[in-house]
């Protein structure tokens, strides 16, 4: 690399002033002339019948414009979603869980919306329904979904939305094998909500012979799309500005109430805008809960033999993204290790709660909190140290670990030893606490498009086209580092523009932790395409064959001479200026055959140590010594990867430790906002946290990068649960490890005798 | 509803501001005054992103009403900056990478100007503490927390951060 180097170290953030000073402004922050305000009605039950709506006392409150219900709405209802078109813009008839929106006040003030929407009284009769897999699964369930939206479908006359099957070897003929030893369990995951501390927002507003459309979504241009197409507008027609999300964390990627606000806008002739209310972000999106069943055999050295895991997860009433994460989640479910034979069988299973969607691991954490919770069980019951039993399994680089897939990218042993060694794995464990440690392996994005268009204008200065969506990660960052260094310029002389469909070319989504591998690669190519622009014109200007022209991060070299590229930019473009436009285009497309419809661009890799302490008497749980290592392939930005490691270890204590969703009988939340769910605070942290990379530069990203940000949430919960057990024996496989959860197990295993006046150790 | 007629200084300026009886400090800033870095998620006082210095104290303004305002001296996460640009604090949380989607960030700022005017020199756990009522969904607080050690470190450059917000003149 050249001197000036950016990429690898860690400029100020882009947007970072914004950020700091409040001028960053979110979708809510927006102000539109004459916007009306949209405040939704739902119903305090799960499932019901819709039998009348009366908005007459709602249009009596001075202010109240008008109220949109299914009634107002084409015929029949227009419905979306990623994977199904199942979703309706309002409850067409039913409602399908707590929460849903079965109508919508518009007024000119928000006071007038609140007030009209407690006043629109909806006749319903309650429906039974189902919030459990169990129940879900039971022959007499009622159906949540209409049999009528999947045509064909042998399982629509089930709640169960889709099997997967994935597998490899012959798994029955394996476990015929005399001497091995068989561990079993069955590890349970709740439900928990994203809780971006931004709640989703929406504005619409007519614009010409088309709509707008600004919404804090992670994917733009698919929300383009299912516009247009309920719209029945071309997508040149849907413009959707993307201002940065306040955090995303997957519960923004998809589109929720962005129909609605366009039928309002279009109906009002006016800008509409919706602010959900926390309360409403936790009946919008969450993650899907899970009950896996992992069965491993070992032979007596410790190697893995087979696996059987069967998961069921419970999603939501509508599809949204779910199935894809269920899909996905489960197909890694053998885990980053060597296994002869593996067969999974995974069920999205529908459900009338809150339709679950994509948050940070997209389906792994639940499997991996399984999968690794039986590895350490299965240490114990074969006598053989966890690291040890992890090392001798995991796949080195180039193992076709899952047969027919990109094979191990990375040396994974170096990042378990490098977190084994930080946590001080062969010292003795302090008196008093336990030790755990677990890995997780989540794989990248299957299939991908991204372009992006760069302008090296004529004093040398660079505007970066790249719709990733800067929800936290630091994406426009990343770009302007890229840019910075290929084009030789300042990286204060770098802007980014994202988050508008009209003006930023097309990005297939933000997720997957894939933006630094696909959009980098668009930005670093856009660049490139430049460099061959300017090389042309170092050659007229200087009359030389192209030949005889390098162009290479940020300088041209012709023979011993070294220019800049400003410089010749500056010359070549002469009086009239303008700009040199560079176009980048990165592609991965759909292979058809494969069960994922792709293989993996990359694999995220973590491994997490942890040291605990359990107190007896209460059940809580302490840490004072947390690790996290990732394998990054090469870390373009390292403060901006320690703050993603780190939050995503932290978010990773919040499942691990206090939260879920509590639901009643009547399928109603019953914490619902931020009183009654608790996530982490600054008090919860570990009391040492320690991260680490380890960067070969064998990832496919620019520079040799990977994608990362959601790996060192993975394997949380079973280190913790590890440590948990190390420390006091109880082995817990359902999760939070909350302090009554833990108290009670202590006493089950007999870590702790007696009643709760006797507790103590 | 009723409006009525407050009186604020906001970052120093005197507003005159008619509101809803029944609206927030929170309302009054964003929606009357167009303040919008101070922001809104949980509206029960449990997330802190709404967090403002109301009298040299700092106050969830989502649980005061703008009634009770009225008279009193407000520092918002607009008010912050020195006349460089930006204060030690907001320099801080650049520095260690504090900011990360954003959201919550004027809150955190608020809550670590409030803490230093009172603990010029906090340790980590009062740091902790200190913060424990502003929720960070990156879950960024090992960098907030190294930021607000990081700017008590820093020479206050005069700019107001050692010393709580003055009251109205």
């Amino acid at each position: 690399m050249t001197t000036d180097d950016h990429v690898g170290g860690s400029p100020a953030r882009v947007g970072g002033i914004d950020r700091v000073t409040g001028r960053q402004a979110y979708v809510a922050d927006l102000r539109l002339d004459d916007a009306l305000f949209v405040k939704l009605v739902s119903l305090d039950v799960a499932r019901a019948r819709i039998v009348a709506i009366d908005s007459s006392a709602a249009l009596a409150v001075p202010g109240v414009r008008f109220v949109t219900t299914a009634a107002d709405l084409p015929d029949p209802m227009p419905r979306f979603g990623p994977q199904f078109r199942d979703r309706p813009v309002l409850a067409a008839g039913e409602t399908h869980f707590h929460g849903e929106a079965v109508a919508a006040v518009a007024a000119d003030t928000l006071d007038a919306a609140e007030e009209g929407a407690r006043l629109v009284r909806v006749e319903y009769e309650e429906l039974a329904a189902v919030f459990t897999v169990a129940g879900a699964l039971d022959l007499a369930a009622p159906l949540v979904q209409d049999p009528a939206l999947r045509p064909g479908d042998p399982l629509a006359n089930s709640n169960v939305l889709r099997e997967h099957r994935y597998g490899w070897g012959d798994v029955d003929a394996a476990a015929a094998e005399p001497g091995l030893v068989v561990v079993e369990g069955t590890y349970s995951f709740p439900m928990v909500t994203q809780f971006a501390i931004e709640p989703h927002a929406y504005i619409a507003a007519p614009d010409g012979d088309g709509i707008a459309i600004w919404s804090s979504i992670q994917h733009p241009n698919w929300l383009q799309k299912v516009i247009a197409s309920l719209l029945h507008l071309p997508l040149a027609k849907v413009r959707v500005f993307a201002p940065d999300p306040g955090g995303g964390f997957g519960g923004k990627q998809h589109a929720k109430f962005e129909p609605l606000v366009a039928f309002m806008a279009l109906r009002a002739g006016r800008p509409v805008r919706l602010v959900l209310t926390l309360e409403e972000t936790f009946q919008a999106v969450r993650r899907g809960a899970s009950e896996v069943r992992v069965r491993t055999g070992f032979r007596p050295d410790g190697r893995l033999a087979w696996r059987d895991v069967e998961a069921n997860y419970l999603i939501g009433a509508y599809a949204d993204i779910a199935d894809r994460t269920v899909g996905k989640g489960s197909y890694t479910a053998g885990g980053p290790y060597r296994t002869p034979a593996v067969r999974i069988l995974a069920r999205s299973i529908l459900s009338h709660t809150t339709p679950s969607t994509a948050f940070r691991g997209f389906g792994n954490p639940q499997q991996i909190w399984a999968v690794e919770s039986n590895m350490d069980e299965a240490a114990g019951i074969l006598g053989i140290d966890p690291l040890q039993l992890r090392l001798l399994n995991v796949a080195d680089r180039g193992d076709a670990f899952i047969p027919g897939d990109t094979p191990a990218d990375g040396r994974w042993s170096e990042t378990i030893e490098k977190a084994a060694e930080m946590i001080g794995w062969n010292t003795p464990t302090p008196a008093g606490r336990g030790r755990g440690i677990a890995i997780g392996l989540k794989s990248g994005p299957t299939t991908g498009l991204s372009y992006s268009t760069v302008r090296l204008l004529s004093d040398g200065s660079v505007i970066v086209h790249a719709g990733t969506s800067d929800m936290g990660q630091g994406a426009r960052t990343i770009f302007a580092q890229i840019a910075a260094d290929e084009l030789g310029a300042p990286f204060e002389w770098i802007t980014v523009v994202s988050g508008d469909t009209a003006v930023v070319p097309y990005d297939q989504q933000t997720s997957a932790s894939r933006s630094s591998v696909f959009m980098g690669t668009a930005v670093l190519r856009a660049c490139h395409d430049i460099q061959a622009k300017v090389r042309s014109m170092a050659a007229r200007l200087e009359s030389v064959d192209e030949a005889e022209v390098v162009v290479e991060r940020g300088a041209v070299r012709i023979g011993e001479r070294t220019l800049a590229i400003r410089d010749v930019v500056k010359r070549g473009l002469g009086r009239l200026g303008g700009e040199v436009i560079g176009v980048g285009e990165m592609r991965k497309d759909a292979e058809p055959d494969h069960p994922l419809g792709g293989t993996a661009a990359f694999y995220e890799f973590n491994a997490t140590a942890v040291e605990v302490e359990v107190d007896r008497e209460t059940g809580d749980i302490s840490i004072p010594r947390y690790v996290t290592v990732s394998d990054v392939g090469k870390a373009l930005n390292p403060l901006q990867v320690r703050g993603q490691d780190e939050g995503a270890a932290v978010m990773g204590l919040g499942h691990t430790l206090m939260e879920q969703m509590i639901w009643d009988d009547g399928g109603r939340i019953r914490n619902l906002g931020a009183i009654d769910y608790r996530i982490p605070t600054s008090m919860d942290l570990p009391t040492e946290m320690a991260s680490d990379i380890v960067e070969n530069a064998d990832g496919p990203g620019p520079y040799g990068s990977k994608g990362m940000s959601e790996g060192a949430l993975l394997p949380v919960a079973p280190a913790v649960a590890a440590a948990v057990t190390d420390a006091t024996g109880a082995v817990i496989r359902d999760l939070p490890l909350s302090p009554e959860r833990v108290w009670r197990a202590l006493r089950e295993s007999g870590d702790v005798a007696g009643a709760p006046g006797e507790a103590g150790s | 509803m009723t409006a009525i007629r407050i009186e604020l200084t906001v970052n120093g300026r005197p507003r005159s501001v008619p509101v809803e009886a029944h609206h927030t400090l929170l309302e009054a800033l964003r929606d009357d005054l167009g303040l919008t870095g101070t922001k809104e998620c949980c509206l029960v006082g449990e997330c802190g992103a709404c967090t403002v210095i109301v009298d040299g104290v700092s106050v969830d303004s989502c649980l005061m009403l703008a009634a009770e305002a009225d008279g009193a001296a407000i520092t918002t996460v607009e008010g912050l900056a020195g006349t460089d640009g930006v204060d030690r604090v907001q320099r801080a949380f650049l520095a260690t990478g504090a900011a990360q989607c954003g959201f919550c960030i004027p809150g955190q700022l608020m809550s670590a100007r409030a803490l230093l005017a009172i603990t010029a020199h906090p340790t980590k756990a009062e740091v902790e503490e200190g913060l424990a009522g502003n929720l960070c969904r990156c879950a960024g607080y090992e960098q907030i927390i190294e930021a607000v050690l990081l700017a008590a470190d820093e020479p206050d450059a005069g700019d107001g951060t050692s010393e709580p917000a003055e009251p109205a003149p």
